[in-house]
């Protein structure tokens, strides 16, 4: 099981948590103007990425708020979490 | 290809059994092929097969990057049917059902198919009208379904606690009685042996780490052993899909999980069936040496480390033995992960895609081994006619953008 650290309550199991998929997805601007595939690109279309990835959690048996995360999806190391709309740390380069 | 007869297994029995030939060729790959087919699991051999069998498509060659049958098609729980709800599913499932029934024949390989029955359990209301409406749905698409009130259930498994003062007490169960199990590995061996036999190369050691384009078109596939050339490249990667699409610049809607098993120690025949409940999400069959098969659910995170979490396991246990309390003194020998790639629908990706020679057979999430031979089946029609079989035709990429999902998350049983 892994140890995330909530921005709010500290570390914490993951069995407190609730995993919310890929981070940073920006809502249309403008949704009547958006075409199918761009709709079907907003909704559907994630990154799976195999390696470090900006990713959203929620502390479900907690304080309950969404924040963020750079975790990597082979070995799982989290190398940090933080508030959501606080500055979006870079996701470290390849070989790090 | 030496064929496997009553002849054959006597005659080598006088020698021992050690002067059996290979099964198939090791060849190196040749500089180019009519077809790349990327991934060496039961769905990427089949694709081979039934390319060469159906569609006299032999210039073919099968890459994977460790061994045959060593990803998901090794790893999975081996439960096989075809009771989903959707008619596109259904049809698809029940080709795949059909092939299986006549699969040991046509590979001249014994896959160890067993028609035992698969009962899903339904532990509340919802659950009931759930089951029953799939029921329903399976009955008009000509496959066998029947309902188990609770005391059918305990008289066709008699081990399972069906008191009513169970936590999840069993409201029901459906039953498909031509489900079963098969032997995973012999799965992936019976594919590349026949294929080989039909001139396909079967590389394995090789991993694809490129796809090379010309425009809209693909050319070949860059490897750990080469360029090989093609205008036609086929991946079937479970888990992977989205790091070998990304190769050619394409995003999919797919996620990775995983999803692991574990196997308790070898008993006596004490579980004639396959028991599945996706309510208390715990699937459990009693493989032919004796050992429970026990799968779960996936991991809710991302990830591609083939391992599972511990509490998974915790949560699955304690489901096991309330359902079956007979086991609550198993000792459990050992478990293992693969990495699942799950759709938004729990629906797989059969499709060509929009660049030109290049085909996506993925997706399947938690559930393809029951699929593998309609899914190779279907792929290698849309890979040699570079247009989908009506079987596979509804689960095109573009569904994703028309809005046509398919959600089977309900016949899934499996939660993602
Ligand atoms: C624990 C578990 C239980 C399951 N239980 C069931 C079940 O009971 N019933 C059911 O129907 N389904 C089940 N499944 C799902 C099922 O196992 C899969 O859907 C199915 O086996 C996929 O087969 P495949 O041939 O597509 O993939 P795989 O067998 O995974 O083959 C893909 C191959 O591609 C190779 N590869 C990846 N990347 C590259 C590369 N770059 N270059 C070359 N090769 C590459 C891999 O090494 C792998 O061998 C289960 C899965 C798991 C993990
Ligand atoms: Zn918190």
């Amino acid at each position: 099981m892994l140890l995330i650290e909530c921005p709010y309550c500290g570390r914490r199991p993951e069995i407190e948590f609730h995993h919310g998929g890929e981070a940073h997805i920006a809502r249309p601007e403008d949704p009547d103007a958006l075409s199918d595939e761009a709709w079907a690109n907003y909704l559907y279309m994630r990154a799976n990425t195999k390696g470090w990835r900006h990713e959203r959690w929620m502390h479900a048996a907690g304080c309950r708020r969404w924040f963020n995360a750079i975790r990597h999806t082979v070995s799982n190391e989290i190398l940090v979490t933080y508030e959501m709309g606080t500055e979006t740390p870079p996701l470290p380069t390849v070989g790090d | 290809m030496t064929k496997f007869s009553i002849v054959s297994i006597a005659r080598n029995a006088l020698t021992h059994h050690e002067n059996w030939p290979r099964q198939w060729r090791n060849p190196d790959p040749k500089p180019s092929y009519d077809v790349v087919i990327v991934g060496g699991g039961g769905h990427g051999l089949g694709t081979a097969y039934y390319l060469a069998k159906e569609h006299g498509v032999s210039n073919v060659a099968v890459l994977e990057k460790n061994w045959l049958g060593g990803g998901n098609t090794g790893r999975n729980t081996t439960i096989v049917r075809s009771n989903y709800l959707w008619d596109e599913s259904a049809h698809l499932y029940e080709h795949s059902l059909k092939l299986w029934e006549k699969l040991s024949q046509d590979l001249n390989f014994n896959v160890m198919f067993s028609q035992r029955g698969v009962i899903n359990l339904a532990h509340n209301l919802q659950d009931v009208r759930a089951s029953r409406r799939r029921l329903y749905a399976n009955r008009l698409n000509g496959i066998d379904a029947e309902w188990l009130e609770p005391e059918q259930v305990k008289a066709f498994c008699p081990i399972l606690n069906v008191s009513p003062d169970a936590r999840y007490p069993v409201l029901g169960a459906t039953l498909q009685r031509r489900a079963g199990v098969a032997r995973h590995d012999a799965v992936a061996w019976g594919y590349a042996r026949a294929a080989d036999a039909r001139g396909v190369d079967i590389i394995q050691g090789c991993e694809v780490t490129g796809i090379m384009r010309e425009g809209n078109r693909v050319t070949g596939v860059d490897t750990t052993r080469g360029v090989i050339k093609t205008r036609k490249a086929a991946i079937v990667v479970a888990g992977d899909t989205s790091v070998l699409a990304g190769m050619a610049g394409l995003r999919l809607p797919i996620q990775s999980h995983p999803l692991q098993a574990l196997v308790s120690d070898s008993i006596k025949p004490v579980l004639h069936t396959v028991v599945m409940s996706g309510a208390v999400h715990v699937y459990v069959s009693q493989s032919d040496k004796g050992e429970l098969v026990i799968g779960s659910g996936i991991d809710a995170l991302t990830a591609y480390g083939q391992r599972g979490s511990f509490h998974l396991i915790e949560g699955q246990m304690a489901a096991l033995k309330e359902l079956f309390p007979i086991f609550s003194r198993m000792r459990m020998m050992r478990a293992w992960a693969g990495t699942v790639d799950t759709c938004p629908d729990a629906s797989p990706i059969v499709s060509k895609t929009p660049i030109d020679g290049f085909y996506i057979n993925g997706g399947w999430g938690t559930g393809g081994f029951k699929s593998t031979p309609g899914s190779a089946w279907c792929f290698a029609h849309t890979i040699a006619r570079d247009e989908p079989h009506p079987l596979n035709a509804p689960f095109s990429l573009d569904r994703f953008v028309s809005g046509r999902l398919i959600d089977e998350h309900g016949a899934a049983a499996v939660a993602h």
